[in-house]
């Protein structure tokens, strides 16, 4: 009887299994990178109504992050400011310019401005600005360098694992309490041994079970 | 020719003189086996295999729209709620892993006893196995209702730098599960192979020619071929023999690890055991009792060979009916009183129904196999595979449900009952097994050709030199299958 393959059909099993073995690889890394907000997240820039630019109100003015996200410190929230924290300078400053209509009409007809989030976090997390504010997390380690960004983007991937490399390592990356709002924040060389030594003072407890979060 | 059928018929006499009686019927020479099998992978399509098809395609498509409905829905539209968290999810999963256990029991276990009487039903009943744990694999998959964190359950880097818990039974069991699938599966296709090749050369068609040519991997049954596919049978035999009790094992252990009461005994692994193996053997009479008459091969799977998985469900029943009874005992001898309220609530509670239909159906009704003409009455013995059936799906939902409706906190102690979706998804589980099984009926071989004529006289070497059937007398001792 003829032969129905020829003869270089004998490389197929090999090949198939090469390419099965590549294929599972292929397929975990796929996941695993490109299923990650990582991937998916890093870079979301949407476009604000009013094209407010905090590299001219923080990297230039210099106004701290806490003038106007005043709540940080005593909620889980991190506020976006009212209209009226704007209208502080605008009312004085630049009252005629057509970049901050939006924010004049919101002062008029006393409807806030609609700021688009920018970091979302799904609703089974709970997460609380306060705590970490209060335990030397910068918001720069977050939340990068807002000082030289026009517009808003985010930069780290909020993902668990993330979370979790500094719930299981705070020491790297803690700086004093007086430091947090600064931009650009350089650590001392002696930061890790500082910082070991401020958590056990401090008895910074970061949790790793699923309940801190997820509850 | 019929002075070949004659030795044929001679040696036939001569077998059934001599204490090994003949496992082929009818007179049945090689050619006529392989007619007789691959004829029905390749008839036209029959008008009675199109409708039986189209009913199992509707059982599948109301699993597949009730899958999307919970999907969209949420694990809501199940009757689940406390304190019953797991419902028919898990019971339908239990159930179909426990048949699954037949198709391995008799490729493997049986094959390492030598117990050649396997070679007329071990094909079907292999895909039996791989069908049903298809159709188990689907509740783990489903069970939260949240399909896109099903990945979870295998330990695969992901950006929560979270793996799953591997102090939990629940991952055991998504090993011991995958695992048997897997050499299931090869265990299967390399006992095709020589038979595919059979089909191949048989084919009239060059695409025909072509897809079994793949798939038979260059078989020519050259001697070298042979010595590597008993060896590596084999191996699996021996791979997956271990595997037929460890996987329902691993399942027992999700309920007996907890401390429920009524789940949390020693006794739950070879009870389970014994329980699939019942199952799966019913199942198996169910399936063959019908496909034998159907497509006529009622010689090579004899009611010898039905007799003897009988035999099988009456020893097994009887096992798991002691382990209900011994259940009882270790509650009153133990002393403790949760352990003690949950049996009697199993048996006079408020899902005594369930328990005595469990009761009635594996430790009762099979009791009747004792007698040998009902053991040998092929439609007796197919009522009695559908209680069976029927008996050990109830013995599941018994386990999970009555114990978990009633435990340690009487304020929270309420009635189960299954929604609509419940119903229809275990229905539907049956179109998808059907499905597949109706598939396999009409494209391959449904009997292991060549092993059916390893241990018939003639394929003893010495069967046409003496035709005396003398060598048949000891049989070969190397191996159970061809020599």
């Amino acid at each position: 009887m003829p032969q129905i393959f020829p003869k270089k059909a004998n490389l197929l099993p090999v090949l198939s299994l090469i390419g099965a073995g590549a294929g599972g690889v292929f397929a975990i890394f796929f996941v695993w990178y490109y299923f990650s907000p990582e991937y998916t997240d890093v870079g979301y820039m949407p476009e604000q109504p009013v094209p407010y630019s905090h590299a001219l109100h923080v990297g230039q003015v210099g106004i701290d992050c806490q003038y106007c996200h005043s709540n940080v410190e005593s909620s889980a929230h991190a506020n976006i400011p009212p209209t009226q924290t704007c209208m502080n300078c605008h009312s004085q400053i630049k009252t005629d310019s057509p970049k901050l209509l939006p924010v004049r009409e919101s002062w008029a007809t006393d409807l806030p401005v609609e700021w688009i989030n920018v970091h979302m976090l799904p609703d089974y997390v709970h997460f609380s600005h306060q705590v970490h504010v209060k335990n030397g997390v910068g918001c720069e380690t977050c939340h990068g360098r807002i000082d030289q960004m026009e517009v808003v983007r985010q930069v780290e991937p909020l993902s668990m694992g993330w979370c979790l490399e500094c719930h299981r390592q705070p020491e790297l990356y803690l700086r004093p309490n007086d430091q947090v709002t600064t931009m650009g924040f350089v650590q001392p060389a002696d930061f890790v041994e500082r910082n070991a030594q401020r958590i056990i003072d401090e008895q910074i407890l970061p949790p790793t079970n699923c309940s801190a979060c997820h509850y | 020719m019929s002075s070949k059928r004659t030795d044929i018929l001679q040696a036939a006499t001569v077998a059934e003189q001599s204490d090994d009686p003949l496992l082929v019927h009818g007179g049945l020479s090689f050619h006529d086996i392989t007619d007789l099998v691959s004829y029905h992978t390749e008839k036209k399509t029959p008008v009675a295999w199109l409708g039986a098809f189209a009913l199992a395609n509707i059982g599948l498509l109301t699993l597949v729209a009730c899958i999307a409905y919970l999907f969209w829905n949420g694990v809501g539209v199940w009757g689940l709620n406390n304190p019953v968290g797991w419902g028919y999810a898990i019971v339908n999963f239990v159930f179909w892993v426990g048949i699954g256990h037949a198709g391995t029991l008799i490729s493997a276990i049986l094959f390492l006893f030598r117990q050649k009487w396997r070679t007329g039903i071990n094909r079907s009943a292999e895909a039996m196995t791989i069908f049903a744990v298809i159709c188990a694999l689907v509740f783990p998959g489903i069970h939260v209702g949240r399909v896109w964190a099903a990945y979870w359950m295998l330990p695969i880097p992901n950006q929560m730098q979270m793996w799953p818990q591997f102090k939990s039974p629940l991952l055991w069991d998504v090993f011991a599960v995958s695992v048997y699938f897997t050499v299931s599966l090869v265990f299967w296709y390399i006992g095709l192979i020589p038979d595919l090749a059979s089909l191949r050369d048989r084919a009239k068609t060059s695409l025909r020619q072509k897809v079994l040519g793949f798939f038979s991997m260059g078989w020519t049954g050259a001697n070298r071929h042979w010595r590597h596919y008993e060896k590596a049978y084999l191996l699996l035999a021996a791979l997956a023999t271990p595997l037929v009790l460890s996987v329902h094992s691993v399942v027992s252990f999700d309920f007996a690890v907890s401390v429920v009461p009524g789940w949390h005994t020693t006794i739950f692994p070879p009870y389970f055991v014994a329980g699939a193996i019942f199952s799966g053997f019913a199942m198996v009479v169910t399936l063959l009792v019908i496909a034998r008459r159907i497509y006529g091969i009622e010689d090579i799977i004899t009611v010898d060979h039905l007799e003897k998985m009988n035999m099988i469900i009456l020893l097994t029943g009887t096992m798991v009916g002691f382990a209900y009874i011994t259940e009882f005992f270790i509650a009153w001898y133990s002393g403790v009183q949760y352990e003690q309220y949950a049996f009697k609530n199993r048996a006079f509670g408020p899902y005594a129904w369930a328990y005595w239909t469990m009761m009635s159906c594996n430790l009762i009704f099979p009791q009747f196999f004792w007698v040998k003409k009902l053991r040998r009455s092929v439609p007796f013995m197919f009522v009695m595979s559908i209680f069976v059936n029927i008996g050990m799906w109830f013995e599941r939902f018994v386990i999970t449900v009555t114990s978990l409706h009633r435990d340690y906190l009487p304020s929270s102690w309420d009635y189960y009952t299954p929604t609509m979706i419940d119903v229809l998804t275990l229905i539907g589980s049956f179109g998808l097994f059907f499905t597949l099984f109706l598939l396999f009926l009409r494209f391959l071989p449904m009997v292991a050709m060549a092993e059916v004529k390893g241990v018939m006289p003639e394929a003893d070497p010495h069967f046409y030199g003496h035709g005396d059937g003398q060598a048949h007398a000891h049989p070969p001792t190397l191996s159970p299958t061809v020599d």
